[in-house]
């Protein structure tokens, strides 16, 4: 990796080029750090003071901590000066979905009802980030409590994908996805719970990768569906995906779900899957996973992806999944289920808004809380918690969350028989391109149809990846491909991924970002227009 | 919801069993003495100021995830054991999910139907000496509320107060629910078989090491289901036929807080429900409170069978396996059966059964045995503690193990008593000193200057002193009257300050003041 120079723009710049930059003293990470800043403040756009998006603009960011940005950068400076020895990425810049407890910075999870909260403590995760020395940024914007695929139901207005402003960037995380593609950091944090981290990578041409289930501690992740959740990392390239990955992992003893024991090196199978060969290496394609319901650009790319993966070696097959059919029925049983049980705790007793319901004057309890939820949660949330205690009442648990999780036990044997016919599974990790803000917004049920490839990972504890494999025909936006593998074994993503994706840059003369549109000029025709 | 605080009608006790069968299920629920909250590290202590002993767990902070105590796992598994239950080789925790200001996560983390240990039993002793088995359904692992406070209103209940507070210390405190299966064929000793199986569920825990148990303190609480069926005529408590009969519609009496208001409750319940079937009205299925007080209950809230608690297996958690070499190794700890022990005991202390409740009441068997251990008769280490002891920490308002004495202590005490150092009245002082961490017994002795004086110079001075300034009283010794010669030893007690051994201050007395026609010889001598 030596003789690599960083481009003039910091922005353009991978985490890896930045950490190599940094550690042999060619920048700083104060310079590193107010080049980010400079360029969300130019892209990200206005929040009014309820914090709500004002404008149209990129609006990836929910709160940007640029004070404490640049003094975690000046301490990472100051310690390299005094020949201290730092952390691979320290001084790299990183932006944190706001789904994680982040000590003094707020935390909303893009719900009003915790408008307002700073955590007193740290997620795992974040607390890794920190001791990693990297700098926080700030906190991007996300579904409410991670229930959606578009951003669109945030509280704070949605956030808008780079490729077109006038597109969704895909959801929960569209806003460490967005704030990717648009150049504000080179790495960011998601979680993944149905697809929360692959389908925005899908949609604005960004990697994203849900490790298996255990290996990165969700102690501080505001739960939504905790059997399902998984935080993973977020990049413009695989390198720099595994990079964060191997920040973010390992065993936390403040979660009884982390895993144990050994874990594979996912830096060096990046780098080993950059050489281009994947001799001796069984490509599964899960036929449930493709066809009816796939734009025909989706599907055109998907091809295309493997012939690539032909001609570097691989060996592709075709397996078969059967119950990946009913894994999205099974997932919106067991993920409300769980999820009207998590968020149970946000009652105005003792964090976040509290509401006086009108009319009374002494409320109970029960009136007060009745009345913060009604006023604190979002629609799509309060869909999804009348769902989850409907499937949980007496009477119906057997027939709604018994069905759906030995339907999860079938999905795991489907799993577990198809990876005895090949290393990794690959499928579009969407079935569509970004699609128009507004579109999906009245047909919950279309919207969850984003994720119908991405949530059997989730219900098997298997990891998966997105990464780009090109750009549609019909409308010239990304398309991602998603890679799959057993449960522990990681690797395998970043040994493809970083495969194909050397295969296709080589083939492309660059990143599928460098094409993204020149957003200043996108910002400039908004200002002018200001049509939306 | 009406909360009526009138009192009901009442039918007598022998008439109420007479007619009606009663049968008992009880719900105990015990604080275990884990050093740390059941899915936090939080410190377990009470009496702290509000809310100083938690952290996000505990408080249920968004993101915040529960980690097992792994003690708090190995004393459900005593617990059960002790119990004679059988040990889940797989169990989960579940979410029971409603709302309340005092449960943090508005969801409490227990355990639904996948029990730690279940199907048991515990043989009760009942006062004339007979033995009740009371069988245990399960014995299950959860978490402690916060506690609220209702401030303003006439009840210190929530309706009608200005306002509550809640403390969370004692959320995610480990606590077990031991559950039993319905008592039947108790009769009408049902309310002295619900007050003994609390009992010797008490001494069990105790034994085990497991758990505080002071009911004042709430580390031990009970709630009493009662409910009454026709008893069928001829038929015996317990009988095939009378068993036959449905059992009628329960009230779950809460908020009993001591081994008497068990008792009392139960026997309060029995002839409310016996007056309302008397006149033909229906039970109607509900929580009610107890008041000590008063030696009524209330009614509480309504508690249909539609209440939906929503139980899921907790996500949170991991399945629990215990390895069944673990059990066993727990097994191999369990301690003597207390009914067993005392038995044992008495038996070795040659103690009438009344001195021997005396002590099971106190809480003083292990003492006694510590202090006869290090040496002391056990006739003499009973005294101490269910005597001057007892009567010592009644009046600070203290446990008696937790006077600041140790049974080692007590012995050495008694050993100065026995070796003539030292009276009863001056090892009472010397107690005192000890007490008030004046160090050792003997080292008390001596800052003090207790010990009993043997120079017998001093002594027949004194002796002599008294005699001389009593002249009075030595003429009636003298002249035949013995008992007068009580007087003298008085007087010679006070000019020893206590410090001599009354018998031989009188034996001394009547050496000098022997009869007349004796004297003679004395003085010609």
């Amino acid at each position: 990796m030596t003789g690599t120079t960083l481009p003039a723009d910091l922005t353009r710049a991978t985490a890896a080029g930045l950490a190599q930059a940094l550690a042999a003293g060619d920048v700083s990470a104060v310079e590193v750090a107010q080049a980010h800043l400079d360029r969300i403040a130019a892209v990200d756009g206005t929040r009014d003071a309820d914090g709500v998006a004002t404008g149209r603009a990129v609006h990836a960011f929910l709160h940007v901590c640029a004070e404490s940005a640049l003094a975690d950068a000046k301490a990472v400076d100051d310690a390299r000066a005094a020949g201290q020895t730092l952390p691979a990425l320290a001084g790299v810049p990183i932006a944190v979905k706001d789904v994680m407890a982040t000590r003094g910075l707020p935390t909303t999870c893009g719900s009003r009802i915790l408008q307002g909260w700073v955590p007193p403590y740290d997620a795992t995760v974040v607390a890794n980030i920190r001791a990693a020395r990297m700098v926080v940024l700030g906190k991007t914007n996300m579904d409410e409590f991670a229930m959606g695929s578009s951003t669109e139901h945030s509280a704070y207005g949605p956030t808008r994908n780079p490729w077109d402003l006038d597109r969704i960037p895909g959801g929960s995380g569209g806003g460490s996805a967005a704030s990717l593609a648009a150049f504000e950091t080179p790495l960011a944090t998601g979680t993944d719970t149905g697809g929360s981290i692959r389908q925005p990578a899908s949609v604005t041409g960004t990697v994203g990768v849900k490790p298996t289930y255990g290996a990165v501690s969700r102690y501080g992740l505001v739960a939504l569906a905790s059997s399902l959740d998984q935080a993973g990392p977020c990049a413009r390239t695989v390198l720099d995906t595994a990079l964060l990955h191997q920040v973010m992992a390992g065993h936390d003893p403040m979660d009884s779900t982390s895993l144990t024991g050994e874990y594979p090196d996912v830096v060096a199978a990046a780098r080993a899957g950059a050489t281009g060969s994947l001799d001796g290496v069984t490509v599964g394609v899960v036929r449930e996973l493709s066809g009816d319901g796939y734009q025909a650009g989706v599907l055109r790319r998907f091809e295309e992806s493997l012939a690539v993966l032909t001609e570097a070696g691989a060996k592709v097959v075709e397996v078969s999944c059967p119950s990946f059919t009913v894994a999205l029925a099974a997932y919106y049983l067991i993920l409300p289920s769980e999820a009207s049980s998590n968020l149970a705790k946000f009652d105005a007793m003792r964090y976040g808004l509290r509401v006086e319901p009108g009319g009374v004057a002494v409320p109970t309890a029960e009136q007060v809380m009745g009345a913060t939820r009604a006023a604190g949660f979002g629609d799509e949330v309060k869909r999804r918690i009348i769902l989850g205690t409907y499937a949980l009442s007496s009477g119906y648990y057997d027939a709604y969350y018994g069905s759906a999780q030995k339907v999860r036990t079938l999905i795991q044997r489907d799993f577990a028989a198809a990876f005895g016919q090949a290393d990794v599974l690959v499928s579009p990790t969407s079935p569509t391109t970004a699609f128009p803000l507004g579109d999906k917004l009245e047909n919950p049920l279309a919207m969850y149809l984003q994720d119908v490839a991405t949530i059997p990972a989730n219900l098997a504890g298997v990891p998966g990846m997105s990464l780009p494999s090109g750009l549609a025909d019909e409308d010239g936006l990304p398309v991602g491909l998603q890679i799959l593998a057993p449960a522990g074994a990681d690797d395998r993503l970043y040994r493809v991924g970083g495969a194909l994706e050397a295969i296709l840059t080589a083939r492309w003369g660059g990143s599928v970002l460098d094409r993204v549109p020149d957003l200043s000029a996108a910002l400039a025709t908004a200002a002018n227009g200001a049509t939306r | 919801m009406t909360v009526t605080d009138t009192t009901e009608a009442v039918l007598a006790y022998d008439d109420v069993v007479a007619a009606y069968d009663p049968v008992l299920g009880l719900e105990v629920h015990v604080e275990l003495n884990t050093a740390t909250k059941m899915f936090c590290g939080c410190p377990t202590g009470f009496g702290a100021e509000p809310n100083t002993q938690v952290c996000p767990v505990c408080l249920g902070l968004p993101g915040a995830l529960p980690v097992l105590n792994a003690r708090g796992l190995e004393s459900a598994i005593r617990i059960g054991l002790a119990l004679n239950c059988e040990i889940a080789s797989w169990c989960r925790f579940a979410r029971k999910n409603y709302f309340y200001p005092d449960m943090p996560k508005n969801f409490q983390t227990s355990q639904y139907d996948e029990p730690i240990a279940f199907n048991g039993f515990l043989d009760v002793e009942l006062d004339d000496g007979s033995t009740f088995r009371v069988e245990i359904e399960r014995a299950h692992m959860e978490e402690d509320t916060g506690k609220s406070t209702h401030v303003g209103g006439a009840t210190g209940r929530i309706h009608g107060a200005d306002y509550s507070l809640v403390d969370y210390n004692r959320a995610g405190i480990p606590l077990i629910e031991i559950v039993t299966k319905p008592v039947e064929g108790a009769g009408e000793r049902a309310p002295e078989i619900a007050r003994a199986y609390v009992a010797a569920l008490r001494d069990l825990l105790r034994a085990l090491g497991v758990s505080d148990v002071r009911m004042e303190q709430g580390s031990l609480r009970c709630d009493a289901n009662l409910s009454l069926r026709a008893k069928v005529p001829g038929a015996a408590p317990g009988s095939a036929e009378q068993r036959a009969v449905p059992l009628g519609t329960r009230s779950e009496t809460k908020n009993v807080n001591s081994l008497r208001s068990v008792e009392r409750a139960v026997r309060y319940e029995m002839t409310r429900h016996a007056a309302r079937l008397a006149a033909g009205l229906k039970i109607v299925q509900e929580t009610r409170h107890w008041h000590e007080d008063t030696g009524i209950t209330t009614s509480g809230r309504e508690k249909s069978d539609a209440e939906d608690y929503r139980y899921f297996p907790e996500p949170d958690l991991v399945p629990m396996s215990p390895d069944p070499a673990w059990v066993d190794e727990l097994r191999g700890t369990l301690p003597e059966p207390p009914p067993q022990r005392r038995r044992r005991l008495q038996a070795e202390w040659g103690f009438a059964d009344l001195e021997m409740r005396d002590l099971v009441n106190a809480g003083a068997v292990e003492l006694v045995e510590a202090t006869v251990a290090a040496g002391a008769a056990p006739a003499a280490a009973r005294k101490w503690w269910s005597g001057e002891l007892a009567r010592r920490a009644n009046a600070d308002g203290v446990e008696l193990a937790a006077m600041p004495v140790t049974p080692a202590q007590i012995a050495a005490l008694q050993g100065l008593v026995d070796a003539g150092t030292l009276t009863d009245s001056l090892a009472r002082q010397v107690l005192e000193g000890v007490l008030a961490g004046e160090g050792e017994p003997a080292e008390v002795v001596e800052s003090r200057g207790l010990q009993v004086v043997s120079d017998d110079g001093a002594l027949g001075a004194a002796v002599d002193r008294a005699i001389a300034e009593n002249p009075d009283v030595a003429d009636k010794v003298r002249s035949g009257k013995v008992a007068a010669v009580g007087a003298l030893v008085g007087a010679v007690m006070k000019q020893m300050r206590g410090q001599a051994d009354a018998a031989k201050v009188k034996a001394l007395l009547t050496e000098r003041l022997a009869p007349a026609d004796s004297t003679t010889d004395v003085s010609t001598s």
